[in-house]
């Protein structure tokens, strides 16, 4: 009888390059502030948010994934024939099928490279990292690309006080390969769905075919029971990742958040008894809360400005609507 | 093990001064958490996180917005321990 072959694993696995595209419009409080009647002093007091950057009519959240992944392949010096899985996480592509990684994957010319959508909001973007981790240490798959991607500014209603006004549009991406040192800790993730509606879109499309009354669907959130959940039930989730990737507070240079609100990253410092010497990424200050999207973002900021460095360990934990969660220690590129 | 209400007022002040940098003699009954001592919805959050942790009770989320004044907490966290 003839012996199954299955894949050949490797042993670990890294961040070999990230690349980020920001949308081009900087939208200021004051320019959003009137049909909320709010303020610059209360966006700011409440989010620690300056501006947000958005994107033009002329670019969709498959312009933007494209353009931060071609950044990420010539970081990477890498072209799309040596890539063999997309992995896309977004909200924002407007098709039920097919898949925005597909057409991606095409237009990068990655074909005939495995493409897949992945929904787990905020916490795309680590949530792809841990399934790029596993493929390629399961030698499924050599180089995989994992990309957050939103436009934001499709999904947001100028007049809702809960989150739109946080909300902005970009892209980020990251090549996960073969390494021969160990790169990626291993990813803590779960969800807890009986929070499904504390972020949510306002209707669903079929609610929307009965009775087009009711308008485009945006979204909404119940952001007291947000930000509690966030600040207070994240950081075990962080501190876990930190434990099972074998580090203490004091080895990682580097907490990467999703960007979702300046008081939950501060929060979220104290709970994990970060030393003052780590660097915590805030770029949520000026590009807003760009879903799976603010990871990718943020680190490459840090990378860029000098203030994070290769080698560096970085401890970086996605959450949002779901709620579903990961967390993972990673060596950055 | 139940607290006095009087031991719950004293520990909130507790919670409300590390959280705002208030002395806690400020932190009376009669005061309202929004109006009197300038507390914004997402710090409330983490007076109740606090609280739930110290009273060992649970606060429900759609409860906080009855707790208008601190002697509304202080009722509500010794009517939770009973």
């Amino acid at each position: 009888m003839t012996l199954l072959q299955q894949a050949q694993p490797t042993q670990f696995s890294r961040i070999l390059a990230i690349g980020a595209e920001r949308g081009e419009n900087v939208v200021t409080n004051d320019d959003i502030a009137g049909p909320i009647e709010s303020s610059d002093e209360w966006i700011r007091q409440r989010t620690g948010i300056v501006t947000r950057v958005r994107a033009g009519a002329d670019r969709d959240v498959l312009d933007l994934a494209e353009a931060a992944s071609r950044k990420a392949l010539v970081a990477a010096g890498l072209t799309g024939a040596d890539i063999d899985a997309v992995i896309l996480s977004t909200i924002t592509h407007f098709h039920q099928t097919p898949s925005g990684a597909a057409i991606l994957a095409d237009r990068l010319g990655a074909t005939p490279a495995a493409a897949y959508d992945i929904s787990a909001a905020c916490a795309g973007y680590a949530y792809g990292i841990g399934q790029a981790d596993a493929l390629v240490r399961s030698g499924l798959a050599r180089n995989v690309l994992v990309i957050g991607a939103e436009k934001l500014s499709d999904i947001i209603d100028p007049t809702d006080r809960t989150i739109s006004f946080l909300l902005g549009d970009g892209a980020g991406a990251a090549i996960v390969g073969p390494s021969d040192t160990p790169g990626i800790g291993p990813t803590v993730w779960g969800s807890d769905g009986s929070k499904s509606t504390s972020i949510r879109q306002t209707h669903s499309w079929t609610e929307l075919r009965a009775d087009p009354g009711l308008g485009w669907p945006t979204l909404r959130q119940d952001g007291q029971t947000v930000f509690k959940w966030a600040s207070f039930q994240m950081a075990p989730v962080a501190a876990k990742a930190m434990a099972e990737a074998g580090v203490e507070p004091e080895d990682i240079q580097v907490f990467v958040p999703h960007q979702a609100n300046m008081r939950i990253i501060d929060q979220m410092v104290k709970q994990l008894g970060l030393p003052e010497t780590v660097v915590v990424a805030r770029d949520i200050a000026d590009s807003g809360n760009t879903s799976a999207a603010s990871i990718p973002l943020a680190t490459d900021r840090l990378l860029s400005e000098g203030v994070a460095k290769s080698g560096d360990l970085a401890l970086q934990i996605g959450f949002g609507a779901g709620l579903v969660y990961a967390a993972q220690v990673v060596v950055l590129p | 093990m139940a607290n006095t209400e009087q031991e719950i007022l004293e520990g909130l002040a507790e919670i409300v001064a590390e959280e705002t940098g208030l002395p806690t003699d400020a932190v009376a009954l009669e005061k309202s958490f929004t109006d009197d001592l300038d507390i914004d919805s997402l710090s409330m959050m983490t007076i109740v996180t606090h609280a739930e942790d110290k009273f060992g009770v649970r606060i429900p989320d759609e409860e906080v917005k009855n707790l208008a004044t601190v002697g509304d907490a202080v009722s509500f966290i010794a009517k939770a321990q009973a």
